[in-house]
């Protein structure tokens, strides 16, 4: 088997490279998804017939909780490959998810909170679903502040890639136990819209708007990880030679 | 060859357990926060002894997982700053043995300790009497995996500036489960007089812990010491 491409997606500059050409047609994507997807829950989904419009916020909710979790495996499965690998390219990778991921998250919990206000009265409660996107959202800001401490960047690497490990291993136990523990104090009063019981005219923009979050995250963390690339690198000659070609252009 | 390692895992313990004997005040102070923290409650909240009674159970489990917190810190700190962490880390003795000589001698440091204490402050909050046990026993299962999971976040933050809010930023949002069926072992004991399968739980996350987490402090101290 050619393990060419394998080899090559290690090495920073050629992800740089290549990614260059990709930005415009991820964002195109990306665009493209998001915008139906956003006219047609806002405009054209029906009308709830118990919550009225205050539920399409579904929309942005349902993808945004949906990538706030895949961010948290994505980002330690990038870890993973780098501790295993030795690979630099992916603990760029990881740190790099590391903010988009959090700050999916804490939008997960501003619209949750914002969708609670009028379908339950108040704008946060103890539900298990609740508690566990913001325990979620504490173990990103565990790995990105481990990230800060560090002076040595391969230790801070390899540090973070452990801890969002640990914390793989962690989330199903503490979603399990926050489940467990939600329907212990409180018994299910209320009750989410399911993803089973909703109607295919809400279904189908709601898919094109978790497909259109996913090309979002995708777009997000490459642009972080070019970035990062360049900082990373920003000693190499490549880099120079990018700046130099680029600034005569601009000016 | 299996000799020695026994050999290697108990000269460990010897070795942790004299350091610890020296430092007596290092063992009492987690012992004295956790006093101190739970006799704030009453304090706070007015003496009268049913809403203690009903706060009981979270409030001695949240001081005690407090109390281990601070505890963590001390974990690796002092053979990594006068550099034993270093010769442990190229000596041929398997690290797991060493890390697991570790962890369990700062259990019994402070984990047992604490799981002693934890009937006195029961009786500061007027804990009813079926709490007791219940609030013993989920104790000692809890606090071992705290040992084992705090080891990963004192292990991660070593070598980091401004190690010690860090720690338990990290180390905080792995407590929860434990803090879940922890409390709930004692209410439930109380409420229904049965927690069997709470303990299970704990039982289960220790024993997994016990397996899983030296590896993960293996790999953070050898970071450490890049």
């Amino acid at each position: 088997m050619n393990w060419q491409w394998f080899h090559r997606l290690g090495s920073p500059r050629w992800f740089y490279e290549k990614t260059t050409g990709w930005v415009p047609w991820i964002m195109l994507v990306t665009f493209s998804l998001l915008v139906v997807g956003m006219v047609w829950g806002l405009a054209f989904a029906p009308v709830d017939y118990r919550q009225g419009n205050s539920y399409r916020i579904i929309f942005l909710h349902m993808p945004v909780a949906v990538l706030s979790m895949a961010g948290y495996y994505a980002m330690a499965i990038a870890g993973a490959v780098g501790l295993i690998w030795r690979m630099k390219m992916a603990f760029i990778v990881m740190v790099s998810t590391a903010p988009v991921g959090a700050v999916l998250t804490f939008l997960a919990l501003v619209t949750g909170s914002i969708w609670g206000k009028p379908t339950w009265g108040t704008w946060w409660i103890w539900d298990a679903r609740l508690t566990s996107v913001l325990v979620l959202f504490f173990l990103y800001m565990g790995v990105i502040a481990l990230q800060q401490a560090y002076q040595n960047r391969d230790a801070a690497d390899k540090a973070c890639a452990i801890l969002s490990l640990v914390g793989m291993v962690n989330i199903p136990i503490i979603y399990k136990s926050v489940d467990w523990w939600s329907t212990l104090h409180q018994p299910a009063t209320i009750k989410m819209v399911g993803q089973s019981t909703i109607d295919p005219s809400m279904k189908y923009p709601l898919l094109i708007m978790i497909a259109g979050l996913y090309a979002f995250f995708t777009l997000a963390v490459i642009l972080y990880t070019r970035i990062e690339v360049l900082r990373r690198e920003s000693r190499s000659q490549w880099v120079s030679d990018l700046l130099t070609q680029s600034t005569p252009k601009r000016g | 060859m299996q000799q020695s390692l026994l050999q290697g895992f108990i000269s460990h313990l010897q070795r942790d357990f004299r350091v610890v004997a020296r430092h007596k005040l290092d063992l009492l102070n987690p012992l004295v926060f956790f006093t101190l923290a739970v006799s704030l409650i009453p304090l706070g909240l007015g003496p009268d002894k049913k809403a203690l009674a009903l706060l009981a159970p979270g409030i001695v489990w949240i001081m005690a997982l407090l109390a281990s917190l601070l505890s963590l810190e001390a974990l690796f700190r002092s053979d990594y700053e006068d550099g034993s962490l270093e010769q442990i880390l190229i000596s041929p003795q398997p690290l797991y043995f060493v890390v697991l000589a570790k962890l369990l001698v700062h259990w019994c440091a402070t984990g047992l300790p604490l799981t002693l204490m934890s009937p006195l402050l029961g009786m500061l909050m007027s804990l009813p009497e079926e709490g007791y046990l219940p609030l013993m026993s989920s104790l000692l299962l809890g606090t071992l995996s705290m040992t084992l999971i705090g080891g990963i976040g004192a292990a991660l933050t070593l070598s980091a500036r401004r190690s010690g809010l860090l720690l338990s930023l990290i180390v905080v949002p792995l407590y929860i489960p434990l803090l879940i069926f922890g409390a709930s072992a004692v209410q439930t004991a109380i409420d229904f007089s049965q927690y069997q399968m709470q303990l299970a739980v704990l039982g289960a996350m220790a024993a997994l812990g016990s397996l899983a987490a030296p590896f993960a402090i293996m790999g953070a101290l050898k970071i450490s010491q890049e």
